[in-house]
């Protein structure tokens, strides 16, 4: 197909719906995070507000998961990139028939569900506890610990795996040309394998972090009675959505779009160093535009720019817009109960019995009359008759939402 | 013996049951430029890796001086290996891959770059030291493997074929230069290669191998006039192969019966052979004439011809035996011999008799 017989269309059209798929759930959700309605939502739209972060910074069980989220990943990284990098470099070393057999039982912990990757952690410790005699306070029993150990078993097969793609790519004579000219083993190893590979410690890192941080199918069990991040998201989901979900996604669609771009400059600059095109590119060629397009200097103009905004964000006060919005929603209860007792006087003044769902549907917009409203369920508005709670989201309807437990 | 000397006593390497090196039994002067010679396979770098010290000998002994090496790991022998594709390292820069030696061995930083710019200096590359090795020409990058390799000044350089990746004319260039600079260090070179030619102008002396076997050890003058296997005879230098069998012998004339009549040549290094021996009777395309000739003649039929410059080379069928004739090219068209039969005529004593055995390329 070519543009000739229409195909241009198509593919752009195409493309369209590829691109709306893929990023309308995150803009809808970024948007959301900024509606001060409780439930996120884009229309109605109320008032513009920044408090749903600020919900989401006063969530004392999110926040300790995340703490302990990067203690553990950390403590991931720092064990399974070492482990990693020597399992690649002990399969690197055998011959091919050892190296097959220790690569299944290596990368076996990959291939095995994280949720019995969980429960063999906890039970393999336990048992080693109570055989040493350890109590329940000692480390056999502690969530962090057990979490720790579970994920390293599979993630340092992860590390294992980037550093065997890359050792592929070394040619063992540098080493053997080291150790000939004068490099003790240790020198070689320090000297050249190492620099070569770091480029692959950095991805191994980079992957491992992010592989523990968020592991939710091992860490489910192994944490016990603990939360990490991820663990404590799920229960919170669990429990009903509020945007402050929606402003933790901006948050990290913010750093994510921050990195990728920083990324994005070094590996530019990189390749115009390495092809020697710097000097004569436009870019890379004016002193200033260079400064511009430095990594550096594009992370802190971002990070400055995120600051700004988060700073302008805490700064908003949308409580003037919300009294606005609450007392029109009071209004509109009042105008519905008044409704409701004309009515019911008219009922009472004939005395003949109408059939009751016909009636409030003609004075709402909505067939269940607002009921679906989780504001109209603040506990100063008096329940309409037809809003006997329907099939809600939540079965609390969002009653258990911080921001609406708020003192109004 | 010097501390640049090496001897090879009785040394075999094997893999498993694959012997690669087979008893080979020599000893290198210090200063000399050594060969080795030998088609691919033929157990070349098996042998250079194990006088670096990567391999042991499964048998027998490699000493320098006059200590046996056996033991004693590639970072403590006073060698330097210049690798087949050179092992540059490409995260370093051409300055800090030639201070490498230094740099493991704790010399200063100064100090190091400061040796780093007279190897520079001294292969003709000034100025280069900032760039990456992926920035240099391959002549460039073999002459930076030569000045790393010498920046500790070891006492035996070992070489495994490092112009086989560069064009001709470099090649011949980098022939000369590296022929210079052993001369003016003074050191052992051990020099591995499988062009003949390579080994014939550097070396003052060459081994020729064959299936992990030296066949011969000889300067290549020697290797070339006087073969004293038939392999070493069909490896080095063009060279016709006639099969037959020993007629008779009358002192250093033998007389062989061969496919395209009787023929005879001079039995190579004085050897006796008795009626009845398999034998091979070499002779030299450049000694082939296209003349009758009273001692050796054959009539053979022109197949084609080619123009190599300074010379044209004929090939011909002599009863299903191929030959070679070369002829100096006189600056004049020679007759046209398109298709016809010729005769071509040899002295006995161009013509050397060898033992049956081995051919290269066989
Ligand atoms: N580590 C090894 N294990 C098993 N066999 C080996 C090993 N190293 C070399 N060989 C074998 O020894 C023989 C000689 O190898 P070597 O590398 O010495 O050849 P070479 O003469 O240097 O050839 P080339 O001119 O192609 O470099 C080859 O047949 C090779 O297969
Ligand atoms: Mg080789």
């Amino acid at each position: 197909m070519n543009r000739g017989t229409g195909g241009g269309f198509v593919a752009a059209g195409f493309s369209l719906l590829f691109f709306a798929f893929l990023f309308g759930p995150l803009i809808i959700m970024v948007i959301t995070a900024f509606n001060s309605s409780s439930f996120p939502r884009i229309t109605p739209w109320e008032c513009f507000t920044t408090d749903w972060f600020g919900v989401l910074f006063g969530d004392n069980r999110l926040m300790g998961g995340l703490l302990n989220s990067l203690v553990i990943a950390v403590g991931v990284v720092a064990i399974a990139v070492p482990i990693g990098l020597a399992g690649a470099l002990a399969l690197s070393e055998l011959g091919p028939k050892l190296r097959a057999t220790l690569y299944t039982v290596l990368i076996t912990p990959i291939l095995i569900p994280g949720v019995v990757l969980g429960i063999s952690t906890i039970v393999f410790w336990g048992a080693l506890g109570r055989s040493v005699g350890a109590g329940y306070g000692s480390f056999f029993f502690n969530g962090m610990f057990l979490t720790l150990a579970g994920q390293v078993t599979f993630i340092s097969a992860y590390a294992m795996l980037v550093f065997m793609a890359r050792l592929q790519r070394f040619d063992p004579l540098l080493t053997e040309a080291a150790l000939d000219l004068g490099a003790t083993p240790g020198q070689a190893f320090r000297k050249i394998l190492l620099p070569f590979l770091g480029p692959a410690i950095g991805s191994a890192a980079f992957l491992t972090f992010l592989a523990s941080f968020e592991n939710y199918n091992t860490t489910v069990f192994t944490i016990l009675s603990d939360s990490t991040f991820t663990t404590a998201l799920a229960s919170k989901v669990r429990l009903g959505t509020d945007p402050s979900l929606s402003a933790l996604a901006v948050i990290i669609i913010g750093i994510t779009l921050i990195g990728a771009i920083v990324h994005e400059a070094h590996a530019r600059r990189q390749e115009a160093l390495r092809t020697g095109t710097a000097p004569r590119s436009r870019v890379y060629g004016n002193p200033v535009l260079k400064t511009l397009v430095h990594p550096l200097t594009v992370f802190i103009l971002l990070a400055g720019a995120a600051g700004l905004a988060a700073y302008l964000g805490s700064q908003h006060d949308a409580s003037a817009c919300k009294a606005g919005i609450l007392e029109e929603k009071r209004a509109r209860q009042q105008q519905l109960l008044d409704e409701q007792r004309k009515r019911i006087e008219e009922q009472r003044k004939q005395a003949a019995p109408t059939a009751p769902s016909a009636a409030p549907g003609k004075a709402s917009p909505s067939p269940f009359g607002g009921a679906f409203n989780p504001g109209s369920l603040a506990p100063n508005a008096a329940p309409a008759p037809a809003a006997e709670p329907p099939k809600s989201n939540s079965p609390f309807g969002g009653a258990f939402n911080p921001g609406e437990l708020k003192p109004e | 013996m010097t501390s640049k000397d090496i001897v090879l006593d009785h040394v075999s390497i094997r893999f498993g049951h694959y012997t690669a090196v087979d008893n080979a039994h020599l000893k290198i002067k210090g200063g000399e430029f050594f060969s080795f010679l030998g088609p691919s396979g033929c157990g070349k770098t098996t042998l250079l890796r194990c006088i670096s010290g990567f391999n042991d000998p499964t048998e027998g002994r490699v000493l320098i001086g006059t200590q046996d090496m056996k033991g004693i790991g590639p970072n403590k022998r006073p060698t330097a290996l210049i690798f087949q594709n050179l092992a540059l390292f490409p995260l370093m820069s051409v300055a800090e891959n030639i201070a490498f030696p230094l740099e493991v061995r704790g010399v200063g930083k100064k100090d190091r770059l400061k040796r780093a710019d007279e190897l520079l200096e001294m292969i003709a590359l000034p100025g280069v030291g900032g760039k990456k090795v992926h920035e240099l020409s391959g002549g460039q990058r073999q002459r930076v493997a030569i000045a790393r390799a010498l920046a500790v000044e070891p006492d035996i350089l070992l070489l495994d074929e490092p112009l086989s990746a560069l064009d001709l004319k470099l090649r011949h260039h980098m022939r000369t230069e590296l022929r210079a600079i052993q001369q003016r260090v003074g050191l052992t070179f051990i020099y591995i290669t499988h062009d003949q030619g390579e080994a014939l102008t550097m070396s003052d002396r060459v081994a020729v191998m064959n299936k992990g076997v030296i066949e011969q050890v000889d300067p290549p003058e020697t290797i070339y006039n006087r073969p004293k296997t038939s392999f070493v005879a069909s490896f080095v230098g063009e060279t016709n192969a006639i099969e037959g069998k020993v007629a008779s012998q009358t002192e250093g004339v033998v007389a062989l019966d061969t496919q395209i009549g009787r023929l005879t040549g001079r039995a190579a290094g004085g050897r006796s052979y008795k009626s009845g021996d398999q034998c091979y009777l070499f002779i030299r395309p450049e000694q082939l004439k296209l003349s009758e000739n009273q001692e050796n003649t054959v009539s053979a039929q022109w197949i084609k011809e080619e123009f190599e410059g300074n010379s044209r080379q004929m090939f011909l069928d002599a009863k299903g035996v191929d030959l070679r004739l070369s002829r100096v090219n006189s600056g004049q068209s020679p007759e046209d011999l398109s298709g016809r039969s010729v005769s071509l005529g040899f002295a006995a004593d161009q013509a050397i008799v060898l033992p049956h055995g081995d051919l290269a390329g066989a």
